[in-house]
């Protein structure tokens, strides 16, 4: 395809050589990140300032008989103790659906739902009165089982279904000469970001209150905030505090009301951290799944019908389960050409903790579950697992089983040729540190066998099903400097680079100053999920630039009595192509130019009745190889090497991508053989980084880029396609199957746990 | 419920803590009553690493340590490796590698390596990951960690500037 570059490893240099768009830029807040003076919204401190804390259930399912305070408010240094009644507007807030109670009234529908909250001189005495508080609850059986949701009694006045779409696609007459069926599990997967859930609440006079958190988008937060203190949206000002990582979970309010309300109670500000365990209550999850599947071939391979049955368990309240399942379901039948489809995707409500978004969500359960088919059909085939993949892989133009046609660029078939034809660096591991097991040097090396497979996957970008999605940017151009102004949390993803390059790419700016995202100075800049920041805020901050680009050429020429289409800004200077009128941009704005603009991506529409429509804007592919050692003694995995293509649009920061691609696979690894949130009866069994493992550097093997697949997306700001979740989906697909490859065994569960691989793990 | 005032040695400077509860952890009165929030507070509970200070010299969770307990010791954190306005060479090579995304586990990475490297200039791969294995990265994959390592330490050798 014309425009096509690719990238290898050896373009991603560590330093930079411009300040422009395709250079390793260093991040402007890494030097306050490496000396420790980056303030995170755990750091935040205020004279006078109160904690806060949180009492929460400790039942899945209870009924709330009474709750008595009288012994807590009493204790020296507790400035409140607020209830479900205490709560000033609406009772419930949701992201999609407000069914999630801000403090619990009747009853509790999930272990770890908040009851009450504390606000008092020292934590010490935050637990203290936390402990005084005493509660009744008449407990009930929890309902834990997703697939006895929807005929159990509703614990909820919405019911036990929170979405069903029953995508049909094509003839569904249609029977392929060969067929294969498995049923796949995904466990719980916690995001664990590292900076716990925290915040800081200020009073402010005549009502209103300044908040300080941790999100991922400010002004969604803001609204169900304010209808919850009821509030009318502008007395309510969030700015956002210093973000530890995110990966989804603080989509979700946590804290954010509570804060409000004892600071306004107060009239103090009150600050609040989570503990590690507190975290793993107080954010949503990722959703476990049930995947039944028969993917239908002709001989040759060609695939013709794929039917499938998604279950999802949503826990106890809605948070983005809707989109959740749409994601699974669109994207169910992995990113092949399917002429016909008929998926079954339901997600419901259970006692069992919320979930809602992480990173590739949706894609990431189906990925594991459609890969592990498409091995299953290579098999039954007689047929290389990557020729069938390249025969049957999506190109521009190809519908995918939602109807929808591409339009944009799909190289699905270049990031696998690119993924396997890349050379392999691994070695056999001669250190017993680098065997399964690692420093205990468990393993048996005449017990450890090599495996190796492929893993292929794609997901949609940005909000879709006809959801208005922008973002709003400011740029303000005075003195040669730009001051931008855009909302978009900054998570970790390295947003706050990218406005410096594009500021420079288009205005040839070398000071660009970026206000702190607030709900005061600027609109929406809708959410840093979905992998759409680059594309929505890079594209505002994009827009905002050109449209002031456009007013300076304009004053210059008008000034000057020149024609505008004569001119040019290049080098910090506005200059004439003749050569004869050369002005510098620091005189050309000493009166400042400022533009602000919306900027949103092309429409999308809903689903059908039949989950049919063009509900997705963008899409990006990736693939990746996994080689993993097995002890097949000990149940025991060492992922030795992961190697990874990417369709990533155009690269805007190389070192900022590879960022991506390699925490991304870490978390994937990590869902493949490790991590996972154990339920006991809706309990959390291991809420602690000491119980739930996520990947340390010895668990990591090195992530080889094989290639960065460069073609431009129409639409997107400088060709360039998120790039933060796809890496999450093919990793943990492609470490199943190289484990499977290793062993044998058809492994239809992740985490693969060591008892899996010893006692054989159950039939797909 | 406080205890009579004792006196820390932080970073070369030393601060005297009233009015303290005999609870609190070192990493607790370092980021609340001495306002050096640079060690992070991630898990509270010896996993993660991120409040990785030196108590004379050795690299410790400051977590798990009593705050009254440290009297007498020379404490040094993040905000201490470094003379004021400038970068260790851990940190540059932080900054250079790409090592940061979020950065709420850099402060704890960069004491862990400083010591790793205080002691081997010219680690092997499994001897750095080894020595980073006690902190916890969710956002890097320890892809650019690791590059950031190899950067200092040639550094360290006197092979390269920074």
């Amino acid at each position: 395809m014309s425009g096509t570059r690719t990238t290898d490893r050896t373009g991603v240099a560590p330093r930079t050589g411009g300040p422009g768009i395709g250079e390793s830029v260093p991040r402007p807040d890494g030097v306050p990140k490496v000396t420790g003076s980056f303030a995170f919204s755990s750091d935040l401190w205020h004279d006078r300032m109160l904690w806060g804390g949180t009492l929460r259930s400790p039942h899945p399912s209870a009924r709330i008989v009474s709750v008595d305070i009288g012994a807590a408010v009493t204790i020296t240094g507790v400035h409140a103790v607020l209830l479900h009644d205490d709560v000033p507007g609406s009772k419930a807030y949701g992201l999609e659906h407000s069914d999630q109670q801000v403090l619990a009234g009747e009853v509790v529908r999930h272990e770890g739902e908040p009851v009450a909250i504390v606000a008092a001189d020292h934590p010490e005495t935050v637990r203290r009165a936390l402990d005084a508080i005493v509660v009744e609850y008449e407990v009930v059986d929890p309902l834990t089982d997703p697939a006895a949701a929807e005929t159990a009694p509703p614990i909820h006045p919405d019911g036990n279904l929170i979405r069903r779409i029953h995508l049909r696609h094509g003839d569904q007459q249609v029977v392929g000469e060969v067929q294969v069926e498995g049923t796949y599990e995904v466990g719980m997967q916690d995001q664990a970001f590292l900076g716990p859930e925290s915040g800081m609440a200020i009073p402010v006079e005549g009502g209103g209150v300044d908040l300080y958190i941790a999100t991922q988008w400010l002004h969604a937060d803001r609204d169900q905030v304010a209808a919850c203190l009821g509030l009318r949206p502008e007395r309510v000002r969030l700015t956002l505090a210093g973000v530890g990582g995110a990966f989804g979970a603080r989509e979700d309010l946590s804290m954010h009301v509570h804060l409000c309300m004892l600071a306004m109670h107060t009239g103090r500000p009150v600050k609040m951290v989570y503990s590690r365990e507190e975290s793993f209550h107080g954010h949503v999850h990722r959703h476990p799944a049930r995947m039944w599947y028969r993917h239908h071939a002709d001989r040759d391979g060609t695939l013709v019908r794929v039917e499938a049955s998604l279950l999802l368990d949503g826990g106890a309240y809605a948070s983005s389960s809707s989109a959740v399942i749409a994601n699974a379901t669109c994207f169910a039948a992995g990113p092949y050409r399917v002429p016909s489809a008929d998926i079954e995707g339901v997600v419901v409500r259970t006692n069992n903790p919320p979930c809602g978004a992480m990173r590739g969500f949706g894609a990431v359960q189906t990925c594991f579950a459609h890969e592990a088919q498409m091995d299953l059909l290579a098999g039954a085939l007689g047929m290389d697992p990557v020729e069938l993949r390249l025969r049957n892989v999506l190109a521009t133009g190809d519908r995918l089983v939602t109807g929808q046609a591409i339009t944009g660029t799909a190289p699905g078939a270049e990031v696998i040729r690119t993924c396997v034809d890349h050379p392999s660096a691994a070695s056999i591991a001669e250190d017993p540190m680098a065997l399964p097991g690692g420093a205990g040097r468990t393993a048996d090396p005449a017990h450890v066998v090599r495996g190796e497979a492929l893993a292929v996957g794609f997901k949609n970008l940005m909000f879709s099903e006809g959801f208005d999605d922008y973002s709003s940017a400011a740029c303000r151009l005075a003195d040669g400097v730009a001051t931008i102004t855009c909302a978009c949390a900054e998570v970790g993803q390295g947003f706050v680079t990218l406005v410096q390059q594009i500021a420079h790419e288009v205005l040839g700016v070398q000071e660009v100053v970026l206000e702190p995202a607030s709900t005061e100075t600027i609109g929406s800049a809708g959410s840093t999920s979905a992998s759409r920041q680059t594309w929505m805020s890079g594209g505002a901050v994009q827009k905002a630039c050109e449209e002031v680009r456009v007013r300076l050429l304009a004053r210059v020429a008008d000034e000057h009595g020149v024609e505008l289409d004569g001119l040019v800004l290049v080098d910090g200077l506005v200059a004439s192509l003749t050569g004869d009128l050369r002005v510098d941009l620091v005189s050309a704005t000493s009166d400042p130019i400022h533009a602000e603009v919306e900027f949103r991506h092309a429409p999308t529409f809903p689903l059908d009745e039949d989950g049919q429509g063009d509900a997705h804007v963008s899409f990006a592919f990736s693939a990746h190889r996994a080689i993993v050692d097995v002890d097949v003694g000990l149940g025991l995995v060492k992922v030795v090497e992961l190697t990874t293509s990417q369709d990533v649009g155009r690269v805007l920061n190389p070192v900022q991508v590879v960022g991506q691609l390699e925490g991304g696979a870490a978390q994937g690894v990590g869902l493949a053989v490790m991590e996972e949130v154990q339920l006991s009866d809706g309990r959390i069994r291991n809420a602690s980084f000491t119980d739930y493992l996520v990947p340390t550097a010895l668990d990591m093997p090195p992530v080889e880029i094989a290639a960065l697949i460069e073609q431009p997306e129409p639409g997107a700001p400088f060709g360039a396609k998120g790039v933060g979740e796809p890496p999450s989906i093919t990793s943990t697909a492609a470490v199943a199957a190289a484990i499977r490859a290793a062993t044998g065994l058809a492994l239809p569960r992740v985490p693969v746990r060591p008892s899996d691989i010893v006692f054989g793990g159950g039939a797909a | 419920m406080s205890i009579d005032p004792y006196a820390l040695t932080v970073n070369g400077r030393e601060h005297e803590i009233s009015e303290g509860w005999p609870g609190e952890s070192l990493l607790w009165v370092l980021r609340e009553r001495l306002g050096l929030p640079g060690s992070k507070n991630a898990c509270e509970e010896g996993e993660c690493g991120s409040c990785s200070v030196r108590l004379d010299g050795e690299i410790v969770c400051s977590c798990l340590v009593l705050a009254a307990s440290a009297v007498g010791q020379e404490i040094t954190t993040v905000e201490g490796i470094a003379p004021d306005g400038t970068l260790s060479d851990v940190q540059q090579a932080f900054v250079d590698a790409g090592a940061v995304q979020c950065g709420f586990c850099t402060p704890g990475l960069v004491m862990a390596i400083d010591v790793l490297l205080d002691s081997d200039t010219d680690p092997d791969d499994l001897t750095v990951r080894e020595a980073i294995s006690g902190n916890l990265c969710r956002c890097t994959g320890y892809g650019r960690v690791i590059e950031a390592v190899n950067l200092a330490a040639a550094f360290r050798r006197g092979e390269t500037d920074l």
